[in-house]
């Protein structure tokens, strides 16, 4: 896109709120990589830290009803899109009061009551199953618009054009959110992505390229695309240019056996541009918000983190017997 | 003999095959630093034109290995995680397992396709499946399970020298375990089952991470007077059924542990074919230890309850012998 055709906004009271939820999504990740770290989490955690800005500057134009898919790498956009910290939380320590009862886990954190459809662990998988929705809004004509997250390493993915191709055709309300974060696992993005991604996109649709680490010109980015995808108009593309600041994996370190992909400076380099760290420069700088204020919504999140991971640890194990249950609606397996 | 742990004996395979042959190539989503491990350091010493990163498009991968592979090279896919056989299926099951027949035999497929498969690590139900029973069913693809670092070794050069398509499955759980491998070119031919330990009261047929389960529930047998002839196929497609047969013909018993899911298991497979052609040895019904008609949950209580372990085993020969 070249001219934009939303120029007012995000409001101070959206800054806060984009704020807060940014905040939320780190400090529960950071307790995340500690319980992984000790061992509490049974299986691997994909943790979305330095990328808060890609889900929350999206997130906040969506309405509970619209549709989001997600990755493996899916906890910020569960967040984001007002998934609860609890269930999450327990979900991921594989507890019956976790959002999928205990049966997906980290990669799988889906909640169908706030629109989000899933996390997902095959790498390109969202991108098809968010079209669909979009294609159910559409005939429905209930306004509802999807949002696919997906990262550079799934734009490889045939079905990203697969998708793009048929989102454009049929004139889905759909937006392609592709968080560039650098790596797919432990591959540098320039040696497995040729080109810009976002040319790929230009073939089909208004496509835009925005520093994902500034929530701010991400929200502007994606007010447009909702914009298009609410009045009609068809799909839109936005690659957000960010940075994954831990491994791929929070076992990484042991799977590399010493092996290096990218270097110290360079994650020091992008822990310096932290979307959040930013962001609260720029309310103190404006004098939208005082310190005082921004303390506040730290403390809070302090006790919201910290009851998610009581209620978490105090939450009954999965249920064993479920899975049979749950195979099909209506039958057991 | 030395002992190596099963990825060690896998990442042995690979130099001293690529090493032997300059046509050998492989690649696959990071095995420069060896997700999985077992490509670790074959980059240094071979250079990418032999081994290389490529990007996440499995159903690109399985078709270049075909492609490869009929243009005269030796490919070695690395598929990371056997749920991704999903995303590459196509040039699978409609290529790679047919185009030596609808070309009238005009060409060879020499592909190796190695991925890590099974539960039991919580990884949830789209990295822990064992799909072994779809490849058998593609046909002109042979399929490997080996149980310990000896056969990974020895099975995997096989395959890398054989002129078919060969899928390689990782027992994902058993990476880091030890065991004696042959010094020097060790080779495994396909289709000749290993009989692990002899037994005159029950023949239990045990597949690939199943093993180790099943030695255990052998122990335990023995403890109450019960000798378990100990079955490993080591190959499902080729499968050595005669010694299935042979086995079953001494015991006139018959219990296949699979970690598949149930219903169209390789342990369907074998059981049928002993119900075909070794009806008249069995002394009572064939028991299959299989993983339920349920995806793998995530939570590892969960997963306990829908996996063969040692006491399910020795509870289904017990069963067994009982009927
Ligand atoms: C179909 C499929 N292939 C491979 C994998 C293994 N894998 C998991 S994450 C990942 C990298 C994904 O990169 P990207 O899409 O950029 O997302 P990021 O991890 O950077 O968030 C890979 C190769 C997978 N989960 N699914």
């Amino acid at each position: 896109m070249t001219t934009r055709r939303n120029n007012s906004g995000p409001t101070d009271g959206q800054l806060l709120g984009m704020y807060e939820r940014m905040l939320l999504i780190r400090r529960i990740e950071e307790r995340l990589r500690d319980d992984s770290a000790t061992g509490k989490l049974p299986g691997a955690v994909h943790l979305y830290i330095g990328q808060e800005a890609c889900g929350v500057g999206v997130c906040a134009h969506l309405e509970e009803t619209d549709w989001v898919t997600s990755t493996h790498r899916g906890h910020g956009h569960f967040l984001a899109k007002g998934g609860e910290p609890k269930a999450m939380m327990a979900e991921i320590w594989a507890k019956r009061t976790g959002v999928c009862k205990g049966m997906g886990g980290s990669m799988h954190v889906a909640d169908l009551s706030k629109g989000i459809l899933g996390a997902n662990g095959i790498v390109g998988g969202g991108l098809a199953i968010a079209a669909g929705a979009a294609f159910a809004a559409k005939l429905d004509g209930n306004g509802r618009i999807a949002v696919c997250f997906f990262g550079d390493g799934a734009s490889n993915q045939g079905v990203f054009m697969e998708t793009m191709n048929v989102a454009t055709l049929w004139r889905l309300p759909l937006i392609f959110m592709c968080e560039n974060n650098q790596f797919s696992e432990f591959t540098p993005s320039k040696e497995v992505t040729a080109g810009e991604i976002a040319d790929r996109a230009r073939a089909f649709m208004p496509a835009t390229v925005v520093d994902g680490n500034d929530v701010i010109a991400v929200w502007r980015a994606a007010a447009d695309a909702v914009d298009r995808a609410r009045s009609g108009e068809g799909p839109t593309f936005i690659e957000a240019k960010t940075y994954r600041i831990r491994g791929h994996i929070e076992a990484e370190p042991m799977m590399l056996g010493g092996g290096k992909y990218r270097d110290d400076v360079e994650i020091q380099e992008w822990t310096k541009k932290c979307p959040i760290a930013r962001l609260r420069a720029h309310l103190l700088e404006t004098r939208t918000a005082p310190a005082a204020a921004l303390d506040d919504i730290e403390a809070s999140i302090h006790g919201i983190v910290t009851d998610a991971a009581a209620y978490a640890e105090a939450g009954e194990p999965a249920d064993p017997e479920l899975g049979f249950d749950l195979m099909f609606a209506g039958a057991r397996a | 003999m030395a002992k190596k742990r099963y990825i060690q004996a896998i990442n042995d395979a690979l130099f001293e095959e690529m090493e032997r042959d300059p046509k050998v190539i492989l690649f696959g989503e990071d095995v420069e630093l060896a997700i999985m491990g077992d490509t670790r350091g074959l980059l240094a010493k071979f250079g990418r034109d032999r081994i290389r990163n490529t990007p996440i498009c499995e159903a690109t991968l399985t078709g270049m290995a075909v492609g490869a592979a009929a243009a005269g090279y030796r490919v070695i896919l690395h598929l990371m995680f056997s749920n991704f056989i999903y995303t590459g299926f196509d040039a699978i099951a409609n290529q790679m397992g047919k185009l030596r027949l609808m070309t009238g035999g005009q060409l060879k497929l020499p592909i190796t396709v190695l991925c890590g498969y099974g539960g039991g690590r919580s990884t949830a139900a789209q990295h822990s499946d064992t799909p072994y029973p779809v490849l058998m069913n593609v046909g002109g693809i042979h399929v490997l399970t080996p149980s310990n670092a000896a056969d990974a070794k020895g099975l995997l050069k096989q395959a890398i020298r054989g002129d078919n398509p060969s899928f390689f499955m990782e027992a994902s759980g058993r990476g880091g375990e030890m065991a004696e491998v042959p010094d020097g070119d060790h080779l495994v031919p396909f289709g000749s089952a290993a009989i692990l330990r002899e037994g005159k009261d029950a023949t239990v047929v045990a597949i690939g991470h199943m093993v180790k389960f099943a030695l255990e529930a052998a122990d335990q047998l023995a403890k109450q007077g019960v000798a378990v002839e100990l079955v490993d196929p080591r190959t499902l497609v080729p499968l050595d059924e005669a010694a299935i047969i042979r086995s079953v013909q001494k015991t006139g018993h018959l219990v296949v542990v699979d970690e598949a899911r149930d219903r169209c298991s390789a342990a369907s497979q074998i059981a049928a074919v002993i119900a075909d052609k070794a009806f008249g040895a069995l002394k009572g019904p064939i028991k299959r230890v299989t993983v339920p008609n349920v995806a793998m949950p995530y939570a590892a209580i969960a997963e306990r309850r829908l996996l063969p372990n040692p006491t399910s085993i020795a509870e289904a020969v017990t069963t067994a012998l009982a009927a």
